[in-house]
């Protein structure tokens, strides 16, 4: 006789009282595949843990984000945000589908050059410019967006050596009604910081001030707030056409759209409460239409969103190491994916789904990742079936930060695989050895030795 | 420690502790386990039944039937015995 499949015994106290307003279903449907690949497959082929990204979400993605703008504005162009996911594979897909790239580093700026992408396609943001990233960055035709008065010195100082003028941008921050408000990238809007790096750039003649850029702040659940941004940029781009009869060619209105991810702390899920891209787009599109622009001279209007695009195409495959229970009989699960790579976990109430089909019944859990770190907490409580080690999980909207902000801290990083769009598998980053962390090491002889 | 014979356990695994009233849901094998503890079987005994009807090793089996038997007495469905 064939033994039944074995579910662990568990008993749950039912407790009577006033039922949640926010009660959500709990149950999990299972993931047993990813586009077409069985999650047993994956593991049997690539180990655990495993991160995953799906082409077809990925592309499919950026098409309902280019359609949200392109539809309500003439003039659109995506940038991609390496520091987001700068994996060379993710990086083409979003190249391939027309995307420019928005850098913040030299690493990140040569990364995008090795990709191919022409230099004059790159925006070169971030407050951390070193003098040879400038020199580069000019000489390239790369769009150069000026965070600082040191910079803007520094660049124009540059100029004396440099073959060609330098196409520019301020960064731009202000009060768009959100809190906290960034004021610590670029120039303040309000106090007039940015009407003085215009005039020191229009009157110095040295560099082409080409556009407007501001990064209003990340995970922005109000979209107003970009129309407030994108009004206040089109207000100074209007201004500098009345002073100095000199157009812009783009505002740029960086990221920090939401994904389908939800932030710690809140009663409903993400995917339900967090803005479209249409309401991005509406509330953007609507504010440059109606501002001063002529309809036939509008500015391109530049997106550089990454999470939005890629959190949705990301997986994380875990297995189940152990089950515990903690000091007042809460169940503690062990997995072997931890905040190591799971570095958004900080901030996210990621979704975790078996890999397999479970009965009915489900189990709360702390779920803890396989560091020796308090930290390793991957979710503080979530409602699981009752996992046998060994089983698999999958971790859903990873795409975004982890595969930059990953650490290899305690153990090594896993392979990534990328599934095409016909369901084929590629490895698109293989997984760490010893050697590959203990290689960059140097050590003195006389340590060498031990008795 | 042995099971509270009072206990009402339904097909379903609905339980019912008519000694404090409180209601449990137990899973298919929790109720089977219950069962075979009011029949006054011991845990050698219960872990020789399971192991031949389920797909399941036996360490794995000790260790969530000792966790099992350690919830049932944190509910008080197990009492001492006299």
């Amino acid at each position: 006789m064939e033994k039944k499949h074995y579910e662990r015994p568990h008993i749950i106290k039912l407790e009577t009282g006033m039922p949640g307003k926010f009660g959500m279903r709990n149950d999990s449907p299972p993931t047993t595949h990813i586009d077409g690949v069985a999650v047993k497959e994956l593991v049997a082929g690539y180990g655990s843990p495993l991160f995953v990204i799906s082409e077809s979400t990925t592309r499919s993605v950026y098409r309902k984000a280019y359609k949200a703008f392109s539809t309500r504005y003439p003039k659109v162009q995506f940038a991609w945000s390496y520091k987001t996911n700068y994996l060379s594979a993710v990086c083409n897909i979003f190249h391939q589908e027309g995307s420019w790239a928005e850098v913040v580093s030299g690493f990140e700026y040569d990364k995008a050059v090795a990709n191919g992408v022409d230099p004059a396609k790159i925006i070169f943001n971030g407050p951390g410019k070193s003098t040879e990233d400038l020199r580069k960055a000019a000489e390239n035709g790369s769009l150069i967006h000026i965070d600082h008065l040191d910079e803007l010195y520094t660049l124009t100082d540059l100029t004396g050596e440099l073959t060609r003028k330098p196409l520019v941008a301020i960064r731009v921050n202000m009060d768009t009604g959100i809190y906290p408000m960034w004021d610590r990238f670029g120039f303040n809007y309000e106090n007039g910081q940015a009407w003085d790096a215009i005039n020191k750039i229009m009157m110095s003649g040295k560099l082409e001030l080409v556009g407007l850029h501001t990064h209003i702040g990340t995970f922005i659940m109000s979209a107003g707030a970009y129309g407030i941004a994108a009004s206040k940029l089109a207000d100074l781009a209007l201004g500098i056409k009345q002073k100095f009869n000199h157009d812009i060619r783009y505002i740029d209105m960086g990221g920090g759209f939401t994904s389908k991810n939800t932030l710690k702390g809140s009663y409903l899920p993400g995917s339900d409460t967090n803005p479209s891209f249409d309401d991005y787009a509406e509330a953007i599109t609507s504010a440059l239409v109606n501002s001063g622009f002529k309809p036939d001279n509008l500015p391109l209007l530049i997106l550089e969103t990454g999470r939005a695009l890629i959190d949705e195409a990301g997986y994380i495959i875990t297995t189940v190491i152990a089950n515990k229970r903690l000091s007042t009989g809460r169940r503690a699960t062990i997995i072997d994916a931890g905040v190591n790579l799971l570095f958004t976990s900080f901030w996210y109430q990621h979704p975790v789904t078996p890999a397999q089909g479970f009965s009915q019944y489900r189990e709360e859990n702390a779920l803890y990742g396989p560091l020796c770190m308090n930290i390793d907490c991957v979710r503080d409580s979530i409602t699981l079936p009752l996992l046998n080690k060994g089983e698999q999980l999958v971790i859903h909207y990873t795409g975004a930060y982890n595969l930059t902000q990953w650490m290899q801290f305690i153990t090594l990083r896993p392979k990534v695989v990328l599934i095409d769009q016909d369901s084929k598998t590629h490895i698109i980053r293989e997984s760490e050895s010893v050697t590959s962390v203990s290689g960059f090491e140097k050590t003195p002889d006389y340590l060498n030795i031990i008795k | 420690m042995k099971i509270n014979e009072n206990l009402a356990i339904s097909e379903s695994g609905f339980l019912f502790n008519p000694t404090t009233g409180e209601s449990f849901t137990v899973n298919p094998i929790g109720a089977e386990i219950i069962e075979l503890l009011k029949e006054g079987k011991t845990d050698g005994q219960i872990t020789e039944m399971l192991l031949k009807t389920y797909q399941i090793d036996s360490q794995t089996l000790q260790k969530d039937l000792h966790d099992f038997n350690d919830i049932l007495k944190q509910h008080q469905l197990l009492e001492p015995n006299e």
